[in-house]
């Protein structure tokens, strides 16, 4: 009786220590959107890469949280001197996750793939420098550019250049194969998709044994969902009001970084009055970017004076360039011969970012004597078709999600209607500069071009406002990707 | 014998015909859906690629998509697979529709039901006591319930039901849905609170309807015939006010089915619950076509069949009716 009731005692003892002593191994890990399709060398949306990007599909490079890049599916790599020549090696022992070795014939398969004529890539561009990809043994990829690409090795670490198995390719969308340490396990559309540790990973096993991927639109949803224990980690929750008020409870770690979107108010520069940069400028000095930001996004949200994210390496503030000065903005509006004022219209999204900058927006530019009239409309879908395709707008005010996409204020067609050849030209340079210093000095001129000739109206870094368990380690603070990798993360007891 | 086989007959005729109109009726709005749908600003492969893409890579994608073929073929396409059970694939999720949709009614139909049910239960019983003890204490009190649940949106008390029993009592899941997989029981639980989102602006509509239709009854002379030959007051209630009382009842009920489907939109994406509301929305928001117009189609094939329905259950609720034709 005695020894039934000792070893009863031991075993109510050692039960929470055993539970101690083994820190747990999965993460609920909430998200806003949920994807459509799992495969990011087909479609553009952010939420696939937020699932897949390092945690289920990997290229043959990889971004660091800093945004620098490393090695992963290539162990190393040369350039030619000409910037013409790239010859990867391979790891060994690489399979996908149904079983299939990786090899070089995979590499050639994928980048041919996404720069085929029938390839539906989304970013098809970051693949047109290629000439020809050659297989000199299975181990070996060598890729040959018609020009230098500056930053080809950049653009390789994305999820559009992901290394994809030929026997599954098309199938990746709805059941992805890839060579990540997580493999797919299942999707409950509208619901959640779950990921489980591959057993056969190549590099270091992760601490996670699975991960689940919720996806819950609704922001109060959210954060009742992380009070609620239902949600370990939301990397980055939709309600900046309520970000303020997770900051102060001690079961949680909140950290306010940057994603790669730079919110910005489109002008069309062929249209008057903003073909007159005098007035591009008065607008710009009309906005107190400071006061909008604790307006729009409750404080958080890094101010920015140029189009460049604050997670590259080669970014400069240029918030100081045409800083808020109302009396300014009156004196050139003046001079550009709108003394007596301007009405003007802003297409507005939907995203709260959005619809509550343009109200601040509007607000300001009254001060100076101009009348902002905003006028919704419906992102993508129809912004896509009016704003972006048809550019019937004045003014517009939306996120750009990608990364290092200073360029779009060169490309032709593009929104904005902006014409610099002085910018191309910088653009263009950066573009075929290999090396990295030269090429980041250039990004900083063209970051300085606009920031002068303010294109569009720069005004914040959309930021990542990550609330997840205190015990939770590992988790990105910035994205300097759009992004979710979890390779790295563990439980602390 | 005779009268009831004629009867019988005639509400046979009564239900072919409706069928006949409600197939019409379909059709009809299957051409608007397709119509609307199709002229709706904005583009699937846009959406799906980005402001990068070039040209050559939306119009791969497009055809990839059949979207470049006619509309009047697209259309037949559509119908065609409507009567074969082929609903299409999803551009956006790339699975079957019909496996989506599927998918999706067996949350949001459930959750209709039981709000249905609950908007039943709430209803009838205030309905009726606010109208036996009119002007009263009782009545002014379920009176102020009805003004508030009008007033009060569905996803604000979903809000609220979170805030109190998921966050702060924590008895129920605050949002979420585990799948029929994890047990009846789990299911259901998850469906509690937004059930009774859902249902309580429209059991507060329902009880003023109810205490109306009881009080026309209660004035009438058969009433007062039957209270005076001894019936208790409750029995009267009972067995013959609340049955004559049914037409009006019933009718509102079927009206407010499409209510509460229209409401599960909201209430599906305050609770995060992967219902059919939340299937429209996003596939709105992609310009999923393929997903929206099958959605709606079911939608509308849903409102029209319950509103045929409430038709011939008022029929079979009032012998007066049938008498009339």
């Amino acid at each position: 009786m005695l020894t039934r009731l000792s070893l009863a005692a031991a075993l109510l003892l050692a039960l929470p220590l055993s539970a101690q002593a083994a820190p747990k191994t999965t993460l609920a890990i909430g998200m806003g959107v949920e994807p459509t399709g799992l495969d990011p060398t087909i479609a553009a949306p952010v939420a696939i890469r937020e699932v897949t990007w390092a945690n289920l599909f990997e290229g043959l490079v990889k971004l660091d949280s800093s945004g620098r890049v490393g090695p992963l599916l290539a162990k190393t790599w040369e350039v030619s001197a000409d910037g013409l020549v790239y010859t990867f090696r391979l790891q060994e022992g690489v399979k996908f996750h149904d079983g299939t070795p990786m090899t070089s014939a995979d590499v050639k398969f994928s980048l041919d793939r996404a720069r085929a004529p029938t390839s539906t890539n989304a970013q098809k561009q970051i693949f047109a420098p290629i000439d020809a990809v050659e297989t000199p043994d299975a181990s070996t990829a060598v890729v040959k550019l018609k020009q230098p690409s500056g930053n080809f090795l950049y653009f390789l670490s994305w999820g559009d250049a992901a290394i994809v198995c030929q026997k599954t390719a098309e199938t990746n969308r709805a059941t992805p194969v890839g060579t990540g340490p997580f493999r797919f396990k299942s999707w409950a559309r509208g619901d959640r998709v779950e990921l489980v540790r591959s057993p056969d990973y190549w590099g270091a096993k992760p601490a996670l044994e699975s991960v689940t991927f919720r996806f819950i639109t609704d922001p109060q949803a959210q954060v009742a969902a992380l009070k609620a224990g239902d949600i370990d980690a939301f990397p980055n929750i939709g309600a900046p009001e309520l970000f303020a008020d997770l900051k102060t409870d001690r079961r949680f770690t909140a950290v306010a970084g940057n994603t790669e979107g730079e919110i910005v108010a489109g002008m069309n520069n062929a249209k008057k009055p903003f073909d007159d940069v005098r007035v591009r400028r008065a607008l710009m000095q009309a906005v107190d970017r400071k006061a909008l930001v604790d307006g729009a996004y409750s404080g958080f949200g890094q101010p920015i004076g140029s189009h460049f994210s604050p997670n590259h390496p080669a970014f400069v503030d240029l918030t100081s360039v045409l800083p808020y000065d109302p009396a300014k903005a009156k004196a050139l509006l003046k001079e550009a011969g709108y003394g007596s004022g301007l009405s003007i219209t802003i297409k507005s999204p939907q995203m709260a970012y959005a619809s509550r900058s343009a109200e601040l927006l509007s607000a300001m530019l009254a001060e100076v004597g101009v009348e902002l009239k905003i006028v919704p409309t419906e992102f993508p879908a129809k912004w896509i078709e009016e704003v972006f395709k048809a550019k019937d707008y004045d003014m517009t005010i939306v996120a750009h999600a990608e990364p290092l996409d200073i360029d779009i204020y060169g490309r032709e067609g593009y929104y904005f209607n902006y014409r610099s050849e002085p910018f191309r030209a910088l653009v263009a340079e950066a573009a075929r500069t290999p090396d990295e210093a030269a090429r980041f000095e250039t990004y900083r001129k063209a970051q300085r071009l606009l920031a002068e000739d303010v294109p569009a109206l720069f005004l914040f870094q959309l930021p990542k406002l990550g609330v997840w368990n205190a015990k939770l380690k590992g988790l990105w603070e910035s994205t300097p990707i759009p992004s979710n990798d979890v390779t790295g993360v563990s439980w602390s007891e | 014998m005779y009268v009831r086989l004629r009867s019988a007959a005639s509400l046979l005729r009564s239900v072919l015909l409706r069928l006949c109109g409600l197939v019409l009726t379909l059709l009809a709005v299957s051409a608007a859906i397709f119509l609307v749908i199709d002229v709706l600003p904005g583009d699937v492969a846009s959406v799906m690629l980005g402001t990068s893409a070039r040209e050559d890579t939306l119009a791969a994608l497009r055809e990839q998509l059949g979207l470049d073929r006619p509309a009047h073929l697209r259309y037949l396409a559509w119908i065609g697979g409507l009567l074969t059970g082929d609903l299409g694939q999803s551009v956006t999720y790339s699975s079957p529709v019909a496996t989506l949709i599927a998918e999706r009614l067996a949350v949001t139909a459930p959750l209709a039901a039981m709000s249905l049910a609950l908007v039943v239960l709430i209803a009838l019983p205030l309905g009726v006591a606010a109208a036996a003890s009119q002007d009263g204490p009782v009545d002014r009190l379920i009176g102020l319930f009805g003004q508030i649940g009008v007033a009060v949106p569905n996803f604000w008390i979903g809000l609220l039901l979170i805030l109190a029993f998921a966050t702060g009592l924590g008895w129920l899941p605050a949002g979420g849905f585990p799948g029929w997989g994890a047990g009846i029981g789990a299911g259901l639980r998850s469906l509690v609170l937004p059930a009774v989102a859902l249902a309580l602006p429209q059991a507060a509509v329902l009880t003023r309807i109810v205490r109306t239709a009881t009080l026309d009854v209660i004035g009438q002379d058969f009433v007062r015939t039957a209270r005076a030959k001894g019936v208790p007051g409750t029995v009267a209630l009972t067995r013959h006010v609340v049955p004559n009382a049914l037409v009006p009842i019933v009718t509102i009920l079927g009206l407010q089915l499409s209510f509460l489907v229209a409401g599960a939109v909201l209430v599906e994406n305050v609770f995060n619950l992967p219902g059919l509301g939340r299937l429209a929305y996003q596939a709105l928001a992609q310009r999923d076509l393929v997903v929206i117009r099958s959605v709606v189609l079911l939608l509308a094939g849903l409102v029209i069949a319950v509103n045929a329905a409430i038709d011939l259950l008022t029929l079979a609720v009032d012998p007066r009716l049938r008498r009339s034709r």
